[in-house]
């Protein structure tokens, strides 16, 4: 179970951190050497974005790696074959990150069969609310896998335990409104909309969108358990190369 | 929500959960206004003065004696102010925006009719309002750029992904999930989440009450066909859902583009090209590769040149109420050609589809039967287009003449 996983974590760490790489960016290849780079870095969990031409909460560095990657060949197989690789190659929990096109297209069944025969963990699906996504939540919960779950800011406290019924292993709270990759302030709101989010579900909440150092991270001990990092790494590997991502994530930590 | 806005199977509302209240807020104020007797009528009366409605029916003498068959009747939805019926929809969602006191519209645009309308109404209700544009299209439909400029909207290009409509609509759903506070987003056809289909098609359907109306004061029955165009699908719908309890046969018609045995096509329901997706909030049918990446499309009119359909019209046609047909490129030029000359009527090249596919099946109709054609909207202001698709010889030499005057 990812919940427990992260629980016997988190006896050892104030707060544990989740990488985000969209698969196929800049290639394949590239892709298991990021995530080698990360896993030695000490990340505790990866998610990997399954590219979509179509990704509507993602913010322009998040979106153009989407088109990059299915400009350079990826395909929903490619990915899987990745994905296979990696859960082999690497002790920490993955997920699979995709819109819901995607497993839909593939077949939704199907689509969650091949995660847990891969050894994936769980996946997060932005727009795929509860109501549209019966027969994925029954899958998911019969195979053993968690489907993440979003909080929002504008996330009414009773539709937050409603989705909490659903969620498993974490909940993902989004920091602010817009999309991925832009900035978030680190303010007492932001604490306060945390206590909110833990007081509709016992789950570890995850924290994402924005941030980009040690200190965003500092900020989050005690009010979140999981930090996740997505378009900044994207941003350092662009600016400086794979190999830069292992201090990057270094200096976070 | 309580009615996820499904149409057999296509439909839903498939949103990323930061919109969840700003929907339900949505969904909220259009069933208030639609309870509310005062509303429909408060739009009529902004139809009536601001646009053009009733728009007129014509009746087209000069083509139905050329086909000596059917006779042969046109909606004038060209007519309305800013010449297409995509107003009936804007000023709809305009209202609902002041009910709602939100300050800000924003909107996604292909050829920039939607865009063109948005800001018109922005203008009047004093909205502030931003259009986004794919890079391309905006390269392509400069006039309809400088018109909502003028109109004092802000017109962003997108420059990612395809860079045309469908790449306009992600981006202005980027925009409304950080603005949603004072923020509403005009979508701009039967498309999209819950419930922007239910919402574009209602206040379209004042095409469809009138032309029934109107046609049946005239000749004392209904045609036996009514033929409109289909891109996102709203003036189909519009007209459509003036018939759906009659003997009526309804065809929508889709761009063939360069042909449909070739991909240059954007012929979602004409064909079995398409398969059942989910996509910009919505269940449709979606030109995608088998793993669900979504395809160029093409056609010569900007507007029926998209990806999805609307959940509604999908699932008519599985019901077999509304029959979808495809027209090429080249026909189209050919039944716009000839209503220009025979009538006098100057068809936008979305609308020609519907004229051409009418024309086809204009032998196998009755000539004591009619046909109806919805006319959606005028090519005169999409002269740049039209002049390029017949490739005017004396146009172009109007241009290069220009580009030098503006270089001297």
């Amino acid at each position: 179970m990812l919940e427990s996983y992260l629980r016997d974590k988190l006896q050892k760490k104030d707060i544990l951190i989740m990488t985000h790489i969209v698969l196929g960016y800049p290639s394949l290849e590239d892709s298991f050497k990021i995530i080698e780079t990360m896993v030695k870095a000490g990340v505790d969990l990866i998610e990997m974005q399954v590219p979509f031409s179509e990704p509507i909460a993602d913010g322009p560095v998040i979106l153009r790696a989407n088109q990059q990657a299915l400009k350079g060949g990826a395909t929903v197989q490619g990915c899987f074959d990745l994905a296979e690789k990696v859960t082999r190659a690497f002790d920490i929990p993955f997920l699979i990150m995709s819109y819901f096109n995607i497993p839909y297209k593939y077949g939704t069944t199907r689509f969650v069969s091949n995660m847990a025969t891969r050894n994936l963990r769980g996946a997060i699906i932005p727009d795929l609310p509860p109501e549209e996504g019966q027969e994925y939540l029954k899958v998911m919960q019969t195979l053993h896998l968690a489907p993440i779950l979003i909080f929002s800011p504008t996330t009414p406290i009773e539709r937050m335990k409603y989705l909490a019924t659903f969620a498993r292993g974490f909940i993902y709270c989004i920091a602010r409104k817009g999309v991925t990759g832009e900035t978030t302030t680190f303010s007492e709101e932001l604490g306060s909309y945390l206590s909110q989010c833990r007081k509709a579900t016992s789950l570890p909440l995850a924290l994402g969108f924005g941030i980009k150092e040690k200190a965003d991270i500092d900020f989050l001990k005690g009010k979140a358990e999981i930090a996740v990092i997505g378009t900044q790494t994207i941003r350092i590997m662009e600016k400086k190369g794979i190999a830069s991502v292992e201090n990057f994530i270094r200096s976070l930590l | 929500m309580i009615n996820r806005g499904y149409y057999g199977e296509f439909g839903g509302a498939f949103i990323p959960e930061i919109l969840f209240s700003t929907i339900e807020e949505l969904v909220e104020a259009f069933q208030d206004a639609r309870n509310d007797p005062t509303f429909w009528k408060e739009y009529t009366d902004i139809m009536s003065t601001f646009s053009c409605r009733p728009t007129p029916l014509t009746f087209a003498e000069n083509l139905t004696k050329h086909f000596g068959g059917a006779r042969i009747y046109i909606k004038r939805e060209d007519l309305n102010h800013t010449g297409a019926h995509k107003v009936n929809n804007v000023m709809g969602q305009g209202l609902l925006v002041k009910r709602m006191g939100k300050s800000r519209v924003i909107a996604e645009t292909g050829a920039g009719q939607h865009g063109v309308a948005t800001a018109t109404m922005a203008a009047k209700f004093g909205f502030r309002c931003t259009i986004y544009m794919g890079e391309v299209d905006v390269a392509r439909q400069r006039p309809n750029v400088f018109w909502m400029e003028r109109l004092g909207a802000e017109v962003i290009p997108v420059r990612d992904g395809t860079r045309i409509l469908k790449d306009a609509i992600n981006e202005a759903f980027r925009d409304w999930v950080t603005n949603m506070d004072d923020t509403h987003y005009v979508l701009g056809t039967a498309c999209g989440p819950h419930p922007f289909p239910e919402m574009v098609s209602y206040f379209q359907s004042i095409i469809g009450k009138e032309a029934r109306e109107q046609i049946f004061e005239r000749e004392g029955k209904l045609p036996a066909r009514v033929y409109a165009c289909v891109g996102g699908g709203s003036n189909a719908l519009g007209i459509f859902s003036g018939f759906f309890d009659d003997p009526v046969q309804l065809i929508g018609v889709e761009a063939g583009g360069k042909g449909l045995d070739t991909s240059r096509h954007a012929a979602r329901l004409a064909l079995n090209d398409s398969s059942i997706g989910v996509a910009h909030g919505y269940r449709t049918y979606f030109l995608q590769d088998e793993d669900g990446q979504m395809k160029e499309t093409h056609s010569v009119a900007a507007g029926l040149d998209y990806v999805g359909v609307s959940p509604i019209l999908a699932s008519l046609r599985q019901k077999g109420r509304v029959r979808f047909e495809a027209i090429t490129d080249k026909e189209v030029l050919e039944a716009f050609s000839l209503t220009v000359k025979m009538e006098g009527l100057v068809p936008a090249l979305e609308s020609a589809h519907a004229f051409a596919q009418a024309f086809k099946e204009l032998p196998d109709i009755s000539g004591d039967d009619m046909i109806l054609i919805n006319l959606s909207g005028r090519g005169d202001k999409d002269i740049f287009i039209v002049a390029d698709a017949f490739a005017d010889p004396k146009w172009q030499g109007f241009i290069q003449k220009k580009a030098e005057d503006y270089s001297a």
